[in-house]
């Protein structure tokens, strides 16, 4: 439950997002953003909050980082990825 | 140099990887002598065990992993209260990775089995759904992790829940359990590597304090495995200085201040309290409990939960033998547990630090469990 996982926002109602995370769409709730936030933002994901805008500068590393993390297709179980995979999990099916 | 250093990396490449091992070796020969650091977080020690870091770490080097994993140090008799609203009908939701977390005797995956209406959920807001779907019916969400989740369940808290909604905390404050290990007289740890996301939260500053009264080094990393390295070589650069600071080796995600948003909503709803640790001991200001204005929300005070059914006191053969909490105290590694791998694996834990993706024995049981590979393939020390 630990990770947090960069997505961008779609669409911003009231204090919830639609956050892209590599293709999966989820809504996201904005209470407790340390800046704000708007359309096109990347943003970091735990547990359905997002709680850091990524500085644009930096979403390209943060976004390469985590494609790497997810990439891992091994039959083993991947106990990081899996975290990831349930961090992005973590924001709710757009209704 | 370091800083330059943490900045221009590149995330996985091998000739940086031997760069930071040769760095850290330099530092270790200065300082002359068998150095032990700690990191506490799941998170980094997924990515230690995972690539095998152990393995370009001087041989005079100990990393080890403390009480890091939210999920191992939720005590027994915590579990059980959840187990036992469990079995009075109530709606239980829950993290997934503690869902197989033991209490004294049984977890709530014995509930579920036994027909408890439990739910796993990976956000607060889910549980907050469920009880505006089921108005009729209470829904309690088990609320674990450190600060960075519990900063999720203050906000769920403060977004005015529907009044069938309660809270269970459990949630643990991290900086107190670094306290806990920096003080304990059996340990030996001269530095520690911090956990970069619950920092994002609290600010890096938050450990100043801390590095002052204990005289010990603080970094706080990403968990790259070229973050951790350069942490560490950073760390190492403090010990041979004999620089008790604290130094953030995340700075694409922490500042010195932290979210403040975040911060605010976390005290607002939360208190820091002491609190028992599984395994490990009475941690003051270790839990975060409900303030006294939340009481309508607070599970404990909501219903009469009594764990006299679901309790055992008395610890069965298996879990006498347990050594979790004296490795989450970097007293020992899963190595020189009994149970590790033979009566304790993931499919049938005995101990809290097998439940979970982030606790030390699922981890090293998942990684090929022998992390500790120095001297194997080593080019940096044989090459020169």
């Amino acid at each position: 439950m630990c990770l947090g996982v960069p997505g961008k926002v779609l669409a911003i109602d009231g204090m919830v997002a639609t956050v892209d995370f590599f293709g999966v769409k989820k809504e996201l709730r904005l209470d407790i953003v340390d800046e704000p936030v708007t359309v096109g933002d990347y943003v970091l994901n735990h547990v359905g909050y997002a709680i850091r805008r990524i500085p644009p500068e930096e979403v390209q590393e943060t976004l390469a980082l985590f494609e790497q993390i997810l990439d891992i297709t091994g039959a083993r179980e991947d106990l990081m990825a899996m975290d990831v995979q349930g961090e992005i999990a973590a924001g709710r099916a757009k209704a | 140099m370091a800083k330059d250093l943490t900045q221009e990396l590149k995330f996985r490449d091998p000739a940086k990887a031997r760069a930071l091992a040769e760095a850290m070796q330099r530092n270790l020969d200065a300082i002359g002598r068998e150095v032990s650091v700690m990191h506490v977080c799941g998170s980094h020690e997924q990515a230690i065990a995972r690539f095998g870091l152990r393995a370009v770490l001087p041989r005079q080097l100990q990393l080890i992993m403390g009480p890091g994993c939210p999920v191992c140090v939720t005590d027994g008799p915590e579990v059980d209260e959840a187990v036992a609203l469990a079995g009075m009908g109530v709606h239980v939701c829950t993290y997934g990775d503690m869902l197989r977390l033991p209490g004294t005797s049984r977890s709530l995956a014995d509930a579920q089995a036994d027909g408890g209406k439990v739910h796993v959920v990976y956000s607060v807001d889910q549980a907050v759904e469920l009880a505006r779907a089921h108005p009729a019916e209470e829904v309690v969400f088990f609320a674990s992790g450190f600060e960075t989740t519990a900063v999720a369940t203050a906000a769920a808290a403060l977004a005015q829940p529907p009044k069938n909604f309660s809270i269970l905390s459990v949630h643990k404050y991290v900086p107190a359990a670094m306290d806990l290990v920096a003080q304990s007289k059996q340990t030996k740890i001269e530095g520690f590597i911090a956990a970069g996301h619950a920092a994002i939260i609290t600010g890096w500053a938050i450990f100043e304090p801390f590095a002052q009264k204990t005289n010990t080094p603080v970094v706080v990393a990403g968990f790259e495995p070229l973050d951790v390295l350069a942490s560490i070589v950073k760390l190492t650069d403090l010990i041979r200085e004999r620089k008790a600071e604290v130094f953030n080796a995340y700075p694409r995600c922490v500042t010195r201040e932290g979210s403040q948003p975040a911060q605010r909503v976390l005290w607002k709803v939360f208190e820091a309290r002491s609190g028992k640790w599984r395994g490990i001991a009475e941690v003051p200001e270790g839990n975060l409990d409900l303030r006294p204005e939340f009481a309508h929300l607070d599970a404990r005070k909501r219903f009469r939960i009594d764990t006299g059914a679901v309790r055992d006191e008395a610890a069965s053969g298996l879990e006498a033998e347990c050594i979790c909490g004296t490795i989450m105290m970097g007293l020992a590694s899963p190595h020189d547990c009994t149970l590790f791998g033979k009566a304790c694996v993931p499919e049938s834990p005995v101990g809290a630090c097998m439940v979970s993706s982030e606790g030390t024995c699922r981890i090293w049981h998942t990684y090929g469990g022998a992390p500790d590979l120095r001297g194997v393939g080593l080019p940096a020390s044989s090459e020169g």
